[in-house]
């Protein structure tokens, strides 16, 4: 039996309250056991071992709903074991995988087969998803119930958007007799097209096909309305647009059971950081218009966007040093998803806590996780980070065995100094 | 032989783009062409500019006119020029375009001729090369040579480019061609439109300070130029037309539509063209078309281009 840990002098949020206290938390067989003002140095017992965080935040651990890793696979990209060391140097210690491997999840298998290797290579939770459709072709549904037996925490078909209408539909209806949770990405394929950044000016001007922001905004449309109709628990995995951002609205008035989350590149980057074909920056959905990010941040601050998510996507050289319209989709995030948040808090945007609890308390109850809070009796997954301090990010340093980050060599500040996981140190 | 006359000052290691270029870096490659048309009338055409130096023209896209526009030109001014077509190259056993380029860097050229069927691909390769690399079109982003000899050819007919309204018209969405010459135009001052269905605009294109029209006629009324585009069939991954006699029936250029234009409005053509699509063969043929004057304007400018990044070549 390990001993008691103690963090105090500590700025504590606390996101569920979207409250910043002074104070500290007690840490006992992995889980909080105290936490509050009154956790000083003077009254904790004598077999505590103490860190005094001297005035830095002290939050829940981070939970990403939306990471790709390339175990089974792509090991030459990310294993389990590279992705999560990157997430425990970024304060992630819950993360979400996609289904988008080699096999494909969509088989109880290789479900159990990802939950036996994060057990016994990686240093944070990895909560494997599973794929909607067999092989993510969006045509059959997998088996859900299976899956979900398994230990699949939700279903999603990942950079897929299920085309068919009464595919997704049956989907939808089918895993709300499970009570399963289905994360869609949402974008119209044939509307999208060839397209490989955001449609406009930008795009005509480099020569480059756009995708329409319509893409991304009927087919969520589509979604409110089979979720109208079906009533099944219903997360958009990922929106970029202000359009979505109004849907999202309209749907959450009528008292419709959806969630939204959008990326940290997409709340931070826009379209111009494209600048001379920059493949890092090409993702799925593109970078947007600056006006789509401004609405995307603004929902964010008032909660109509429930979560950030890192959207970690690991490629190499072979994939990413080629013509823009050649290289594949996708950005790391794991490790720099908190220090690129912190921007919205410094450009005072949003509030640390609800920042925060976009990344903790609201993936937390959305997947249904005890984790996420600072509660007694919770999981102690905790962080400890000044989020003043500045540092320029050297790609060569992240842990990521891909190194294609849209922040190379940018300024950022926050960084972490400390991870536990169930109480134990991962990082610092 | 030339006249003496004062260097070329053109502060650029690569013509990626006419969007780098400035109206007097433009107007200069003008002044030296002009030198060079009147070099390649004669019998004895060879120059020394670029007599040691060795041209690659690396082509990843079919292309008859400019590749041999291209050789041509460096061969008259004396390089030693390969053509490197891509049927016979290591991309077709899968070597991605920047081992390609190190590859060929290796051989130590001066000047490396690119065309490729992605946008921004060139500027890739440009990165990582030692020598000059000139954009002989990247996918549809741009295509700088071909607006230059548009521009020669229109100041050679009209005497001017500035105040000059140019009609570009037909598959602007699909055209690197009309993308250079709508910067460039605008930069010399010339009044820009550009014509044809809303398919085959690109969004946003009225930003790029053009007026857009739809309507062919309306587009060309008083125009002293109208620039006929190929339609890019080969490009089309959907129905951006319905059919090709819809499209000639609308924006086809027969000698009743010229009659919009001004009476001595001029017509041009970048080649190769679809006759009885975008131009009828009265008009492609008739006194009024330019398109050979363009092909042989093409040189001239091409051997300006190669001149005035040699200036910058590391020399001895």
């Amino acid at each position: 039996m390990t001993k008691p840990l103690a963090l105090i002098n500590a700025r504590l949020i606390d996101p569920v309250a979207g409250t910043e206290t002074r104070g500290g938390v007690l840490i006992a067989d992995g889980l909080i056991a105290d936490v509050g003002t009154s956790l000083t140095k003077a009254n904790l017992g004598g077999d505590v071992e103490v860190i005094d965080c001297l005035g830095d935040v002290v939050a829940p651990g981070l939970i990403d709903m939306r990471a790709f890793v390339g175990e089974p696979g792509a090991e030459h990209r990310e294993t389990i074991a590279s992705a999560s060391a990157a997430a425990a140097a970024g304060g992630v210690t819950t993360i979400v995988s996609m289904p988008d491997t080699q096999p494909v999840v969509d088989d109880p298998a290789v479900v159990d087969f990802l939950k036996r290797r994060a057990r016994d290579t990686a240093r944070v939770r990895v909560l494997p998803s599973a794929a909607i459709t067999k092989g993510l072709k969006g045509k059959e549904i997998a088996e859900l119930g299976l899956l979900q037996e398994a230990g699949a925490i939700a279903f999603s078909d990942g950079t897929h958007s299920i085309r068919n209408t009464q595919v997704m539909r049956r989907a939808m209806t089918y895993a709300r007799d499970f009570d399963a949770l289905i994360m869609h990405f949402a974008q119209d394929e044939d509307l999208a097209g060839s397209g490989v950044m955001n449609a406009g000016e930008l795009a005509t001007r480099l020569g480059l096909g756009g995708i329409p922001v319509e893409a991304e905004a009927i087919a969520l449309d589509r979604d409110m309305r089979l979720v109208n109709m079906i009533r099944g628990k219903y997360h958009a995995a990922i929106i970029s647009a202000r359009m979505s951002v109004e849907i999202m609205a309209r749907a959450k008035e009528a008292g419709l059971p959806v969630t939204c989350a959008t990326s940290i590149n997409h709340l931070t980057l826009n379209e111009n950081d494209i600048g001379n074909y920059r493949t890092f920056c090409k993702v799925s959905p593109p970078l947007r218009h600056e006006l789509d990010r401004e609405a995307l941040v603004e929902a964010l601050s008032s909660g109509l966007i429930d979560v950030i998510v890192s959207d970690h996507n690991p490629q190499d050289v072979e994939t990413k040093r080629l013509p823009f319209g050649e290289a594949e989709n996708g950005a790391i995030g794991l490790e720099t998803m908190l220090s690129a948040a912190i921007r919205l808090v410094h450009a005072g945007q949003v509030s640390l806590p609800r920042l925060i609890a976009a990344m903790t308390s609201r993936p937390a109850e959305i997947l249904g996780l005890p984790q996420g809070r600072l509660a007694k009796g919770t999981p102690a997954d905790l962080i400890r980070f000044d989020p003043d301090e500045p540092y320029v990010l050297d790609p060569a340093l992240l842990h990521s065995r891909s190194k294609n980050t849209p922040f190379d060599e940018a300024r950022m500040e926050g960084r972490v100094k400390l991870t536990l996981v169930a109480g134990e140190k991962v990082w610092g | 032989m030339a006249a003496p006359r004062s260097p070329i000052i053109f502060p650029h290691r690569h013509l990626l783009g006419i969007e780098h270029l400035s109206a007097p870096d433009i107007i200069q490659i003008l002044d030296v062409a002009e030198e060079a048309v009147a070099l390649s009338r004669k019998v004895e055409k060879k120059r020394h500019v670029l007599s040691g130096r060795t041209q690659i023209n690396l082509f990843f896209e079919n292309s008859t006119r400019t590749q041999a526009s291209f050789e041509i030109a460096g061969k008259r001014l004396g390089a030693d020029v390969m053509n490197m077509s891509v049927a016979n190259s290591s991309v077709k056993k899968g070597e991605t375009l920047i081992d390609t380029a190190v590859t060929l860097n290796a051989m130590r050229p001066d000047i490396i001729i690119v065309r490729h069927h992605q946008s921004g691909a060139v500027d890739l390769l440009a990165r990582k090369v030692d020598c000059c690399v000139v954009n002989a079109g990247d996918g549809a982003h741009e295509h700088p040579t071909q607006a230059l000899l548009d521009a020669l050819t229109i100041r050679r007919r009209k005497g001017r480019i500035e105040g000059l309204t140019v009609a570009i018209c037909g598959d602007v969405a699909h055209s690197r061609v009309a993308r250079s010459n709508m910067l460039l135009l605008a930069k010399l001052g010339a009044r820009v439109r550009v014509v044809g269905p809303s398919t085959l605009l690109p969004g946003g294109i009225e930003r790029m300070g053009v007026e857009v029209h739809r309507d062919m006629r309306e587009g060309i009324k008083d125009a002293d130029i109208v620039m006929m585009l190929r339609l890019q069939l080969e490009r089309m991954s959907g129905a951006f037309v319905p059919s090709l006699r819809e499209y000639a029936r609308f924006f086809g250029l027969d000698e009743a539509m010229l009659a919009h234009a001004k009476p001595d409005a001029l017509v041009m053509h970048p080649g190769p063209m679809n006759r009885g699509v975008e131009i009828d063969s009265a008009v492609a043929d008739g006194p009024r078309s330019l398109v050979t004057e363009q092909v042989e304007m093409g040189v001239a400018v091409r051997m300006a281009v190669l001149e005035a990044l040699a200036q910058n070549l590391p020399k001895g």
